[in-house]
């Protein structure tokens, strides 16, 4: 049984812009998105709104709904009351397009920020082998279909723009993560994770965790174990006095980023952007 | 190659949707933040308290010592249990101050209080999309906030105060009569304490820089099996290690109250009191 749902919508652009009431006809088993096209369809032809698949996978209808970062795709009608007034905005950590479409050009930005894989250079005759056990971890964050609801969710840049250039967000934390646990990669990333990436911004406050529509373990999986990683070349005398005596072995990888030596290419992309 | 702008448009972006409210969140995110910061406040009251109702009538009743006097060993520790007599200069403080700190700086570090507290004490964030108060933020990047990086000292404390509480919940087994004669004990203080042992074991064991130590910090489980298997074990602690860190903290609290409640004679500790395992030998 359709009802009529009451919803209110941020519209506007950079310029400014403020909420819009419009009552809304839905069908059972509607979700969000789906009156928000009725909305564009009936009486608001040029509202804005960014959405591909329609299923949860191609992460472009982040939005926040009565204030909670979720995709619009999977935010059922029904998990709300039918009486009470949805509220849909934008993503508010991005530079706003127009409605509900914002710039995630910070996103990727950081995305080139990150050392790539590198991977031995003799290839194995075209085939790496890895063992599943030892690929596990860093696979539960392939999972991630960069919706970017962790990076607008976190405090350390919501709540604070002047920590952009410093940090790289969740979604890019659990990209170091991912790599440095991986068997087959060459590079250190554990100083550049925590000197350029911004790492030690981060306060484990798990909400990226809490919003992830793929379930990852950010903090849990990724950035907590990346941080006991740091402690290990930055911050553990003992682990430092046994490398030095031999107890501990040194991982044979290259550090990259400034613990390399090299420009950091976090706060200076012009330099990166141009080697 | 065009060269890319210095200014990213993240930077520059005061261009974010024109929106004032600090969130728009209608659920109330506010209870649990309220719930962790009364729950803290109340065990670091209580603590307080008990730390300086520090005379050993208050906190041994035999065979039970508080677990936040144990292990004692500064002078005036009742002799059944006392493992040195310290002589310590500032007489006013608590022996319990010396060991409470140990735990005290494991779960000051610890990553899930350091959640807890982050966002009930400081509010940074309160919850999520729900903006916080401060000006600016720096996260854990400088002291004092760096020194949570030494969580894993703490640690090692921990499994050794962990080893201890178990001797204790072995201790509560075991009486000792005016003679000196050890007798097998039983009573509701001991099952108490075994469950005590169990939550801080679970609690310590499910640590994360425990899972570090395990296996975390390697890149190829397959070839250690056995630290694999430790790992495995260490993560499905983990898992629940809010669970064990809310369970631990209120148990160990509650052992504490009712050792007292029994010392000071407000409550009788049903028990049995088998016959003697062995006599004063040399007392
Ligand atoms: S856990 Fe860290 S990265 Fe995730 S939202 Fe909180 S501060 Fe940001
Ligand atoms: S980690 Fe989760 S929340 Fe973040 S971008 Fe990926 S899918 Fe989205
Ligand atoms: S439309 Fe693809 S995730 Fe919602
Ligand atoms: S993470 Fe909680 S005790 Fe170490």
């Amino acid at each position: 049984m359709g009802h009529t749902q009451k919803m209110r919508v941020w519209r506007g652009d950079a310029a400014g812009g403020g909420f819009v009431d419009y009552d809304v006809p839905v069908e059972e088993g509607e979700v969000v998105l789906d009156a928000i096209h009725r909305l564009q369809a009936t009486q608001a032809n040029d509202l804005a709104v960014r959405w591909n698949c329609k299923a949860g996978k191609c992460g472009s209808c982040s939005a926040e709904i009565n204030g909670k970062p979720r995709l619009m795709c999977m935010s059922r009608l029904s998990s709300y009351d039918p009486d009470e007034t949805i509220t849909v905005t934008p993503m508010r950590t991005f530079p706003v397009i127009r409605d509900l479409v914002t710039d995630v050009t910070f996103n990727y930005e950081k995305a080139r920020e990150v050392p790539s894989f590198a991977p031995p250079s003799d290839n194995q005759g075209g085939k790496f082998r890895m063992n599943q056990l030892d690929v596990e971890r860093s696979q539960e964050f392939r999972k991630c279909i960069e919706c970017f609801l962790c990076q607008n969710t976190c405090h350390v840049v919501r709540d604070h723009e002047e920590n952009k250039p410093n940090f790289a967000g969740p979604r890019f934390l659990i990209r170091y993560a991912e790599l440095d646990m991986h068997p087959l990669d060459t590079v250190d990333r554990k100083n550049t994770a925590q000197e350029d990436a911004g790492l030690g911004y981060c306060n484990i406050t798990k909400c990226c965790s809490e919003v992830c529509p793929e379930n990852i373990h950010i903090t849990d999986n990724g950035i907590i174990p990346l941080k006991e990683r740091v402690v290990d070349v930055k911050y553990d005398p003992v682990v430092f006095i046994a490398k030095k005596i031999g107890l501990r072995k040194d991982s044979g990888r290259t550090p990259v980023g400034p613990a390399g030596g090299g420009p950091s290419p976090i706060k200076h992309p012009e330099k990166f952007a141009d080697s | 190659m065009a060269t890319q702008s210095a200014v990213t448009p993240g930077q520059r972006s005061t261009e974010r949707a024109a929106i004032s409210e600090k969130t728009l969140r209608t659920d109330r995110w506010w209870l649990l933040p309220l719930i962790t910061f009364i729950g803290f406040s109340a065990f670091i009251v209580y603590s307080t308290w008990a730390a300086f109702a520090n005379h050993p009538s208050q906190y041994y009743s035999d065979p039970y010592l508080s677990p936040f006097y144990s292990p004692c060993f500064v002078k005036g520790c009742p002799s059944d249990i006392n493992w040195g007599s310290l002589d310590i200069h500032w007489r006013w403080l608590s022996p319990a101050i010396y060991i409470l700190i140990f735990p005290l700086g494991f779960r000051a570090t610890c990553y899930y209080y350091r959640k807890a507290y982050y966002r009930s004490f400081w509010l940074s964030p309160p919850a999520c999309a729900v903006a916080e108060p401060h000006k600016s933020y720096t996260g854990e990047t400088r002291f004092p906030l760096l020194v949570q990086n030494l969580h894993r000292y703490f640690w090692y404390f921990a499994v050794l105060l962990g080893g201890i509480l178990t001797y204790d919940a072995v201790l509560a087994f075991m009486y000792k009569d005016a003679a000196g004669g050890r007798h097998f004990f039983l009573g509701v203080g001991t099952l108490l304490y075994v469950i005590n042992a169990v939550l801080i074991l679970g609690y310590t064991f499910g640590c994360h820089s425990c899972r570090h130590i395990t296996a975390g910090r390697i890149n190829n489980f397959s070839k250690h099996p056995v630290r694999y298997k430790w790992w495995s074990f260490v993560s499905w602690l983990n898992k629940h290690h809010i669970r064990w860190a809310w369970l631990s903290l209120v148990w160990i609290a509650l052992v504490d109250l009712y050792v007292r409640l029994v010392a000071t004679g407000h409550i009788h500790d049903y028990h049995h009191v088998f016959g003697a395992v062995s006599t004063a030998v040399g007392h």
